[in-house]
């Protein structure tokens, strides 16, 4: 932070304080429910999906909420420089994170189709990969708690790793079609899951592009590969 | 920083190493900007920053007070208004100031305006002088509101429309420069929007400048802001860069109000 200390007006402090809180809060939520997805598709947890679904609509609420307060913080106290900074990335921060959330609930409504499915050998692949999402979410949003522009830019570092997951576990798939057509409609669901794991991964680099110019003030480079 | 204007034909005012003195007491700190016509310039800073001192040298306000002293370079058309051949008076017609509290002559409406073009020798018939008038109270924004009541006091009207009659007053002589001090802070939403709005139409015809405590203000009416603070000039960039993204720790912690 380059600012030197805390505002005259305390009230201020406290409501961006509260405002880091609540995007922190989302992203815990949305991690865990990354995570807890990727449980139930491995373990085949049906009533385990059912509540990730059911649980994305609290993420909806503290989206609205931290929307409600961003305007409030953008009417009531006029924020400048790093503090507008702040304000409007943390209102594009909230609506990624819960586009994230989204992507989560999409895998687990997918457990129930591959329940009577055998051992998958790309699931294990999944897994990992959906760790490295959830990982760069989490550090990510530690970035704009802590205000770091190189933590979050360590964390577009890591999209790669998740990129080249996809790309492998897309040629997996594929190959498990081709050898047996009753493989496909699972194999299609796992595809699914592939790519949301991706999309997550690419959500984590906005969000640290946000990150960074709530920092800085400066645009992070050419971003890395299109969406896709 | 930005202190040099890059389209040279724009420059109005070129001030250079300029320091300013209340007895021993340094007021303004070794400081050197251009301002130009293009834009509306911002003077901001706290108070006691030197910024409204800075603002008077620019067309030798402190003259009147005793043990002011100005050093350094202050160029009007790249002619030095400090130089002997200067002469005071045409200097501040062609260097209007408006003031924080609005303060018209105790005359008419008329008078309060036709006044400067007068004493300058500016409209020696009748007809010219009342053209001057309506022609600046136009300008002003006032017109509509006065012209029925011309001879009517000018202290009889509303802080806002005595306001908008300085304003005028200052342009019937015809000036290159308007220097504002604080010329809404005495105002009401309504009324300080109309001189904004004002400033916003004047631009590019004057050269504006205007020093300003409250910060929105001088985000919605200038181009250009120059953040003062212990006299020295710290940061003089484009308007919407120094709100979004100063560039100097100092000018960030006074617009977010971390300063203090």
């Amino acid at each position: 932070m380059a600012a030197t200390g805390g505002h005259t007006v305390k009230a201020f402090d406290e409501d961006l304080g509260q405002l880091r809180a609540l995007v922190s809060q989302m992203g815990g939520f949305a991690e865990h429910a990354l995570g807890e997805a990727m449980r139930c598709l491995v373990q085949r947890d049906c009533e385990g999906a059912l509540r990730i679904v059911e649980g994305d609509r609290k993420l909806d609420l503290l989206e609205a909420e931290a929307e409600q307060r961003i305007v409030r913080l953008i009417a009531l106290r006029s924020p400048l420089a790093d503090d507008l900074r702040d304000a409007v990335a943390a209102l594009k921060i909230v609506g990624i994170v819960e586009r994230i959330g989204d992507y989560a609930k999409n895998i687990a409504k997918r457990v129930p189709e591959i329940e009577g499915a055998g051992q998958i050998e790309p699931i294990s692949l999944l897994r990992e990969m959906a760790r490295i999402a959830a990982s760069m979410v989490h550090d990510v949003l530690d970035a704009f708690v802590e205000r770091d522009a190189a933590k979050a830019k360590a964390v577009c570092e890591r999209d790669g790793a998740v990129d080249d997951f996809y790309d492998s576990i897309f040629r997996a798939l594929l190959t498990f079609m081709m050898e047996d057509p009753q493989n496909i409609t699972r194999s299609a669901h796992l595809l699914f899951v592939a790519k949301n794991i991706e999309r997550i991964g690419d959500h984590a680099t906005n969000i640290a592009e946000m990150v960074c110019f709530a920092a800085t003030g400066e645009r992070l480079g050419d971003r890395r590969g299109a969406a896709g | 920083m930005l202190t040099d204007i890059e389209a040279k034909a724009d420059l109005k005012i070129r001030a250079r190493a300029v320091s300013a003195f209340y007895g021993a007491k340094k007021a303004v700190d070794d400081v050197s900007l251009d301002i130009g016509t293009e834009h509306v310039t911002a003077f901001i800073g706290p108070s006691g920053c030197g910024k409204s001192t800075f603002l008077r040298t620019l067309n030798r306000m402190n003259d009147t007070i005793a043990g002011a002293r100005v050093e350094g370079r202050i160029e009007l058309d790249g002619e030095d208004i400090y130089g002997s051949a200067m002469d005071v008076v045409q200097l501040r017609a062609r260097v209007g100031m408006v003031f924080q509290k609005p303060n018209p002559f105790p005359k008419s409406i008329f008078e309060n305006v036709a006044y400067g073009p007068r004493i300058h020798g500016l409209a020696p018939r009748k007809a010219e002088l009342d053209g001057i008038v309506e022609r600046s109270l136009r300008r002003a924004g006032l017109w509509d509101e006065v012209k029925d009541r011309l001879a009517e006091s000018g202290t009889a009207l509303s802080g806002g429309q005595q306001q908008r009659l300085c304003i005028a007053r200052a342009i019937a002589v015809d000036p290159e420069v308007i220097l504002m001090d604080e010329p809404a802070s005495a105002l009401d939403p309504i009324a300080t929007a109309r001189i904004e709005e004002l400033i916003h139409e004047l631009r590019g015809r004057y050269a504006i400048v205007i020093v300003t405590h409250n910060m929105q203000q001088a985000a919605r009416v200038s181009q250009r802001t120059a953040f003062f603070h212990l006299g020295e000039l710290v940061e003089y960039g484009d308007t919407s860069e120094i709100f979004t993204n100063p560039k100097v720790p100092r000018t960030q912690d006074y617009i977010t109000g971390r300063y203090g």
